[in-house]
């Protein structure tokens, strides 16, 4: 394993820390914790959204604090969901007395965590409420689904609609309806490796891909004779399609895994928008690049997300969190 | 017999001996069927915990128990700090009041403790999830009268190693499906290192 590292069980702090001094004056590290909130938390009167989790999805979750998305973020050790107390100084930390809303990926460490850390809130008075992005669709389950690149939306929507004075009821219910709106759907070309136990999180051969990957080195659903970027990009859209009720207008990001060159990421861009217009789908926005990551995979996923004129202007309000300016 | 506050130090310390030496094992373990950081999780936490116990003077089993309870909740993350933090919070909480813990006090502990996870995780016993060594391991325990460490040791490793055969519907390893037979479970893995911790700790005795 070749990696740019300190101690492996530094890896999480020391990225904050130079996270933090690459954007003074937008964000600030509540000191012995690693949460990192806007520099201007808490917002007097404004809804708080806090999302977080494991580490290794650079640029989330740090990321996408800034105004019009997240008050704060944070960071567990890599893959692993942070602790309640951590969860619990972040809510702390941006509540303005207009109550904090949780944007939790449903995995099953990050629900409880976070869950136990809401409960600690409440018990000091502050309103919490939480939404669970459950976006790939390579899990059959609906119950079982994790939450992936869709939770980048949910930022956005929740982080803009609570920038507009929105209330905290309101913006988990907007929270909610990309939830219900949004699809995922991975493919990984070569694994990652945690940067604590130097291994790679699975071995595949050179004319392999995995399909239907989380964001956390886990093995997909499926493993397949590699194709090339119209047919992955063809097997992911088609099933996520499946799965998503039919719409007119839809938001589209290609994400990377974390090793994929830009000029793939295009590539297979360029199906999904053609598989689109075939389908009478109008594709409003896309974003390409790399929004969720998992550590040095090479790989993609597609996101797919409905929109109606609530989602539109919403999505199109600024933000100036520097992973997704809009 | 009775279980006594050395006998629980002694328990949470051959318990941190046993994960830090199988730490590379268990991360393997969820490797294969998880997301490949669960010996990293429990031995950063257990470590934590002997830490915390260390020099402290303790009066109640109770005492011991809850200390590690809050440090694994706060130092190990994931799936398993909750839930191993959640077992020893319970267990704690039963034996509160008892500076020398009778036999049936623990059992009612323990049944406490599954009841505890199995709320926490939404889960039940065959799901492939630590649930399936500690539910098999209070309902062995219900069934005797006296500690009794050679009974604690097989049942959980038994135990421990039925979870080959069980396909997951719960935790990262549900994700898949079918390919999750034909590996251990890396929690009840971990789990049988704790039942064995307090097999030897009775073993050792006051
Ligand atoms: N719902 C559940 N109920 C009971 N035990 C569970 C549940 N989910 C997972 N587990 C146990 O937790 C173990 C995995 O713990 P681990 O420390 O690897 O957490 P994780 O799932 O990787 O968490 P994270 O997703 O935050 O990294 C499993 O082997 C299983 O025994
Ligand atoms: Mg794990």
């Amino acid at each position: 394993m070749k990696k740019i590292m300190n101690e492996p069980n530094q890896i999480v702090t020391e990225m904050l820390d130079g996270f933090v001094a690459a954007k003074p004056g937008k964000v600030k590290r509540i000191p012995d914790t690693t949460v990192v909130t806007r520099k201007d938390s808490p917002i007097q009167n404004k809804v708080g959204i806090v999302s977080g989790g494991g580490s290794g999805h650079e640029p989330a979750h740090a990321g996408y604090i800034g105004k019009g998305m997240l008050d704060a973020a944070v960071a567990g050790e890599v893959f692993t969901s942070p602790t309640p107390d951590q969860v619990l100084e972040a809510i702390k930390a941006v509540d303005g007395g207009a109550g904090v809303l949780l944007v939790i990926k449903n995995y099953t460490g990050d629900v409880m965590n976070f869950d136990m850390a809401a409960e600690l809130a409440e018990a000091e008075g502050i309103d919490v409420a939480q939404v669970v992005v459950n976006d790939d669709v390579a899990i059959d389950d609906v119950d079982g689904r994790r939450g992936v690149a869709g939770t980048v939306f949910v930022h956005k929507i929740a982080g803009a609609k609570a920038e507009a004075g929105a209330s905290l009821e309101e913006v988990k219910n907007a929270a909610e309806k990309v939830i219900a709106n949004v699809r995922s759907m991975g493919v990984a070309l070569s694994p990652c490796v945690m940067p604590a136990s130097g291994k790679p999180s699975f071995e595949l051969g050179d004319d392999e891909m995995e399909v239907g990957i989380g964001i956390h080195g886990e093995p997909g659903t499926e493993r397949k004779t590699l194709g090339t970027a119209d047919e992955i990009a063809v097997e992911l859209t088609n099933h996520i399609l499946e799965d998503l009720p039919e719409a007119e207008e839809i938001a589209v990001m290609v994400n990377g895994m974390g090793a994929t060159p830009e000029m793939e990421l295009n590539l297979v861009n360029r199906k999904v928008q053609e598989i689109l217009q075939e389908k009478g789908v109008k594709t409003y926005k896309t974003f390409v690049g790399e929004y969720m990551t998992s550590l040095e995979m090479a790989g993609c996923s597609v996101t797919l997300l409905n929109l109606d004129d609530e989602l539109k202007e919403l999505l199109d309000s600024p933000s100036d969190a520097p992973a997704l300016r809009v | 017999m009775t279980f006594t506050v050395e006998q629980a130090i002694n328990w949470l310390t051959k318990s941190n001996e046993k994960i830090q030496k199988n730490k590379d094992y268990l991360s393997e373990l969820d490797q294969a069927i998880g997301d490949g950081d669960h010996g990293i999780n429990m031995a950063r936490g257990f470590d934590e915990v002997v830490k915390k116990l260390d020099g402290n003077d303790y009066e109640q089993v109770a005492d011991v128990l809850k200390d590690a309870a809050m440090t694994l909740m706060s130092k190990v993350g994931g799936a398993s700090g909750p839930l191993f933090g959640t077992a020893f919070l319970k267990i704690s909480m039963a034996v509160k009041g008892e500076e020398a813990v009778t036999f049936g006090t623990f059992v009612k502990a323990l049944e406490d403790a599954v009841a505890g996870v199995k709320q926490r995780g939404k889960a039940e016993e065959g799901e492939k999830t630590m649930i399936d060594v500690w539910s098999p391991m209070v309902e062995r325990m219900k069934a005797a009268d006296d500690f009794d460490a050679s009974v604690i040791r097989d049942n959980a490793k038994s135990s421990m190693e039925a979870t080959k055969d069980i396909v997951a519907t719960k935790g990262r390893a549900a994700y898949l499906k079918e390919r999750s037979k034909g590996h251990l479970d890396p929690g009840s893995v971990s789990s049988y290192y704790i039942f064995e911790a307090l097999a030897e700790s009775l073993e050792e005795g006051a």
